[in-house]
């Protein structure tokens, strides 16, 4: 990518700025160690910044939008049309009192908002927001954030058994199960882009889109269906947010916790989303780049436009779909979404060896295999559905034959020997 | 293992690894056990980073911290004894001499030993050239792991499929 110049006041990429100010640390003869612990420094302040007053902006907007879809008015009372509101929501939660339920795992239930809110920050560490503006552009990035995006688990989990609470025992257990069946999607999905980018760099990534001038949503548009369902389970959004589902289980894992306790659990929530969001327009859509206009834009003003972008369409899923059951959540996830990402991979691998063994040009193998694959990814989904809605499903819920014999779960009556 | 940065990771590194190991087997309530453990695991991948071994360690938090310990955590939720924890038993002492006796007969091997230094250079990227190895080297050992995991999961389905499945109706 040509830049004009990349002088301190070039503003499409932050990373220039905080370049000269390192290079300037660097001129004053200050040890090496000193412009490599500023620049974390500069960084994780600044993505810190940019989470909370994300995350401040939109509880506002997303109470407002989801108000508007469901034809109701939202937050109005608190500054002009509610912009405060999110602000004493924020102040709410901080003064109310911290709660602590007498046969509580102290320690744990403690513990668990901290650590919740650990993996989900982490994961921005990797995302290019600009050319330069990364933390730590990994060469195992993608790996890295489906490694860190699965230590959530551990934390809700925490929380759940911690509290001591049925429904947050339920609601935790339903986290896990999900997790564990959507992890598998997600890597399935991403190892489809890794394989036909060939670097786990996100760096690299964002910079094959715009070397060829194809975005990946073009190219795999099941990877990106997959991806999206699996994000959504995974930032326990509307759809797919059983694990809090308050017509079921009361609030689900955080049942128990109050005041910013249970903050912490709504902004990993919002964070989660946005690190979502952040994986979807970086391996799929382009990441900063825009066909050029990035040398005129600031690139992270791009990436930005394209994270809320990606981020409304799940506020939108929110208010205007239905919840589903947990049993319709994991046969979508094992039945529906794990065959099809299966064959994703074969054929974006088929393709990838076609492309390399051929030696065929870039133009003329993108295009086609972009055809292809949308080809294939409309007839895979109307074929798979219709296959399995033709088939005579059973639903009687059997108890495992292992659990009868050992005698290990028995609500109530003596468990039948066998 | 030169810059000082790097010595103080891995005394901390070491410091958390051990510590929360020892914390497994001290702590009497299981889920507080699971918890150490998984510091642990995060321990030893920040050991595998200060080698430089990106890769394995980004694996390690993958398999060990995300996926294994939630199967343990599962384990033990879905055991009705679960929530008794362990247990006074009357092989604590034979435990620990036994435990103290292989500490002492690895770090005896480890320290008498005069380890062979390879004087290669560090490889820049290790997914790539773990990803050769696997399929090119050593895909036999790679295949036979694969297929035991397969038998492993087709056992798994067996053992826990319904009673009607089984008697063919």
């Amino acid at each position: 990518m040509m830049r004009l110049d990349a002088d301190w006041y070039d503003f499409r990429d932050l990373g220039n700025t905080v370049g000269s100010l390192l290079e300037q640390i660097r001129d004053w003869g200050a040890p090496d160690w000193v412009p490599y612990v500023v620049s974390g420094l500069i960084g994780v302040l600044a993505i810190l910044l940019w989470t909370i007053l994300s995350v401040l902006a939109f509880i506002w907007i997303e109470r407002r939008v989801v108000g508007l879809m469901q034809n109701r008015i939202g937050p109005n009372r608190v500054g002009p049309n509610g912009l405060l509101q999110p602000v004493a929501d924020a102040l709410k939660l901080l003064f109310k009192e911290p709660i602590t339920t007498r046969d509580a795992d102290r320690i744990l239930f403690w513990l668990a908002p901290i650590v919740v809110f650990v993996p989900t920050i982490v994961v921005f560490a990797v995302i290019p927001f600009g050319e330069r503006m990364v933390l730590a552009d990994l060469n195992v990035g993608v790996l890295f954030l489906i490694a860190v995006g699965s230590l959530n688990t551990i934390a809700i989990f925490m929380a759940g058994w911690s509290s001591n609470n049925k429904y947050a025992l339920i609601g935790a257990m339903r986290t896990i199960a999900m997790l564990i069946s959507y992890e598998l999607i997600q890597v399935l999905v991403l190892l489809a882009a890794v394989l036909f980018v060939g670097s786990m760099r996100l760096g690299d990534i964002v910079a094959w889109q715009a070397d060829y001038g194809v975005w990946i949503l073009f190219l795999q548009p099941l990877g990106v269906l997959g991806y999206i369902v699996a994000g959504a389970v995974e930032m326990n959004r509307s759809p797919t947010d059983i694990a809090e589902a308050e017509s079921e289980i009361v609030a689900g894992y955080h049942t128990e916790y109050g005041g910013i306790k249970f903050g912490f659990f709504y902004q990993a929530e919002y964070l989660a989303g946005f690190a979502i969001a952040a994986v979807i327009v970086t391996l799929y859509m382009g990441g900063w780049t825009l066909w050029g206009l990035e040398e005129w834009v600031p690139g992270w003003l791009i990436f930005l436009g394209k994270l809320y972008g990606v981020f409304f369409i799940y506020i939108w899923s929110r208010g205007t779909l239905p919840r589903l059951r947990i049993d319709q959540l994991m046969a979508f996830a094992w039945k529906f979404l794990l065959p099809l990402s299966l064959v994703n991979v074969m054929i974006v691998g088929g393709e990838k060896l076609l492309w390399q063994e051929a030696e065929l040009s870039s133009g003329e193998a993108l295009p086609v295999f972009g055809v292809i694959n949308w080809v294939m990814a409309v007839a895979l989904i109307a074929g798979w559905a219709w296959f399995l809605g033709h088939q005579h499903q059973e639903r009687v819920a059997h108890r495992a034959l292992l659990t009868k014999e050992v005698g290990a779960i028995h609500f109530g009556e003596p468990a039948p020997t066998v | 293992m030169d810059d000082t940065g790097t010595v103080v990771a891995f005394y901390l590194l070491s410091a958390i690894t051990i510590s929360s190991a020892l914390g497994v087997v001290v702590v009497r309530n299981l889920i507080h056990a699971v918890v150490f453990l998984i510091l642990s695991f995060v321990g030893v991948a920040g050991l595998y980073i200060t080698l430089s071994a990106d890769f394995i360690a980004v694996t390690q938090v993958l398999i060990y911290a995300g996926a294994v310990s939630v199967l343990i955590l599962f384990a033990i939720v879905l055991t009705p004894t679960g929530d008794r924890g362990n247990q006074e038993t009357f092989l604590r002492l034979p435990a620990l001499l036994l435990a103290l006796l292989v500490a002492f007969t690895l770090g005896y091997v480890a320290i008498d030993t005069d380890w062979a230094i390879s004087d290669r250079e560090g490889f820049q990227q290790t997914a790539s050239v773990i990803g050769e190895a696997l399929l090119d080297k050593y895909v036999l050992p790679f295949e036979i792991a694969s297929v035991l995991l397969l038998v492993a999961m087709m056992g798994a389905i067996l053992l826990v499929r319904p009673d009607s499945a089984m008697e063919g109706k």
